[in-house]
């Protein structure tokens, strides 16, 4: 017995670390595997973008490389065990690149942290960029921004059986657990007298998803998106809150100086969600969590 | 592609997260410098000492904390101490990460220093009716210290570039700074130039100690 106590430290270290390397990833089932047939869209073929140098790359490549995350189930991850790429993040991604003449053999994923992707928009290490990327006015001296093809909020994630935590305004003296730095995290410490609420920051979200699972700690908050995620991985065990309380429109990022691309993915955007693709997409991923939701109008700067 | 505005603007905007998180630097830093300067020597003790059970018990310790990557330390003690009820803030938890880490280096580097010292010291100090404490302390230790100068001060200049490791645990330190300016919107080079800065300036004054200390002991 003492033993057994003794051991599970090292496992939780081991695990951590390995989830950390990127090695394995404890106690996850899989985000959904392959995109069913319905979440694809026919490959065009004939595509030009004029004057569009990002695009000009891509094709004498003959490969697309997107920028991604992988450590958010349903939205943008990888399997560890097949090496797959699935979620609404993806499933976008994907289209995009189909509508630009990309099959999916010729998709070249790069999962890239939050912290690094103006530099890779910037460097031209990725083509394009999905994966929960906020249009804000900073950001957009640095990259350029197609869509908002999604509107996040910032939101909470408790176990489901919790009934103390209604709404931002219930969180007073609970812990609230959150991404290093993140804007979320940020909000609740800066309006420490409005929330009133201790915070603990980790790596990833898993961890805090973890912490939360443990009652290490008693929500998790950042973007509405990445918690329905979340919260359709383990069905029964954790729930949004849903009264999400900020607004962030999620865009495509693109190289700055490159408005010919950035045009073509509106005018990409723009089809996928009148064609039905974008409910096609958002139902077979974060809507698992049992959330409706509609695409949003688009913003051309 | 930065203007001289772009370089000083993290900096010029921000400076209170800089001061703040480099104050949480420097605590983490003097704090287990100190923990680790006296844990390490205590365990250099143990590794030449006579009994068999304290030089097992640090040989033991020094392979298995010099061996572990200091992320995976920190993962056993930040997330493994409360499954064994032990919980204490996260900043005690990278105290405790970094000491112990730390100090298996720190043991090395003195062992090193008393092998260096002749072993006709520790024969006389025997001869002469000393205890094996009282020959470590006042005839061993103080030679082999004035040896260790320059190891132990690189060994502490890494303590203080290691204390970013604390960023994933909820510690609010120096290595936080990029991840809070980034989601501000700030381009990560100039954010990541000033945090080199502020490393400089810590470290020049422990390189400035180093070679005090060296000149105060140095054998005439």
């Amino acid at each position: 017995m003492k033993l057994r106590k003794l051991l599970v430290p090292v496992a939780v270290a081991v695990a951590g670390a390995l989830a950390l390397t990127g090695c394995g990833k404890t106690g996850s089932p899989t985000g959904g595997g392959a995109p069913s047939a319905d979440v694809t869209v026919p490959v065009a073929t004939n595509v030009k973008v004029d004057g569009s140098k990002t695009f000009q790359a891509m094709t004498s490549r003959g490969k697309v490389i997107i920028g991604v995350k992988e450590d958010q189930p349903n939205l943008g991850y990888k399997d560890p065990t097949t090496g797959k790429y699935s979620g609404f993040d993806i499933y976008i991604a994907n289209a995009i690149a189909a509508k630009l003449g990309f099959g999916p053999d010729k998709i070249q994923y790069q999962p890239i942290p939050s912290a690094n992707r103006e530099q890779a928009l910037t460097n031209g290490q990725v083509d394009y960029y999905v994966g929960t990327y906020t249009i804000n006015d900073k950001r957009k001296k640095q990259v350029s921004f197609a869509g908002p093809y999604y509107v996040a909020g910032q939101d909470l994630l408790v176990r489901a059986d919790d009934t103390s935590i209604t709404g931002p305004e219930t969180i007073k003296g609970k812990v609230v657990c959150s991404v290093t730095g993140s804007t979320p995290i940020q909000n609740i410490k800066e309006h420490k007298d409005k929330y009133g609420a201790e915070t603990r920051e980790f790596e990833k979200y898993s961890q805090c998803v973890d912490a939360l699972l443990n009652k290490q700690v008693d929500a998790v908050t950042t973007d509405d998106a990445i918690l329905k995620g979340y919260a359709a991985q383990q069905p029964g065990k954790l729930k949004v809150i849903g009264k999400p309380f900020s607004k962030e429109p999620y865009g495509v990022g693109i190289a700055l100086s490159d408005s010919a691309l950035r045009g073509k993915i509106n005018d990409i955007l723009d089809g996928l969600e009148k064609d039905g693709s974008w409910k096609k997409i958002y139902d077979a991923t974060l809507g698992k969590s049992g959330t409706t939701a509609e695409p949003p109008a688009l913003e051309r700067y | 592609m930065h203007s001289l505005a772009d370089l000083f603007a993290p900096i010029v905007d921000q400076w209170p997260l800089y001061l703040q998180s480099f104050w949480v630097t420097i605590q983490l830093f003097l704090i287990s410098g100190v923990a680790s300067l006296i844990w390490g020597t205590a365990l250099a003790g143990m590794r030449v000492s006579p009994i068999p059970v304290l030089r097992a018990f640090g040989t033991g310790y020094v392979n298995i904390l010099r061996n572990t990557p200091l992320t995976l330390v920190f993962f056993f003690v930040a997330f493994g101490f409360p499954y064994l009820e032990i919980n204490f803030s996260f900043f005690a938890f990278a105290l405790i990460a970094l000491s112990a880490y730390t100090s298996a280096f720190i043991c090395e580097a003195v062992r090193a220093g008393l092998n260096s010292v002749p072993p006709g010291q520790a024969e006389a100090a025997r001869a002469v009716g000393l205890t094996f404490f009282q020959t470590l302390n006042l005839v061993l230790l103080p030679q082999a210290f004035r040896a260790v100068v320059p190891p132990v001060s690189s060994l502490l200049i890494a303590l203080l570039k290691n204390t970013t490791i604390a960023a994933g645990f909820s510690v609010a330190e120096a290595g936080t700074i990029r991840s809070n300016l980034s989601e501000l919107g700030y381009a990560a080079f100039p954010v990541l130039l000033w945090v080199v800065i502020g490393f400089l300036i810590l470290v020049l004054p422990l390189s400035a100690l180093q070679r005090w200390f060296e000149r105060r002991w140095r054998v005439a």
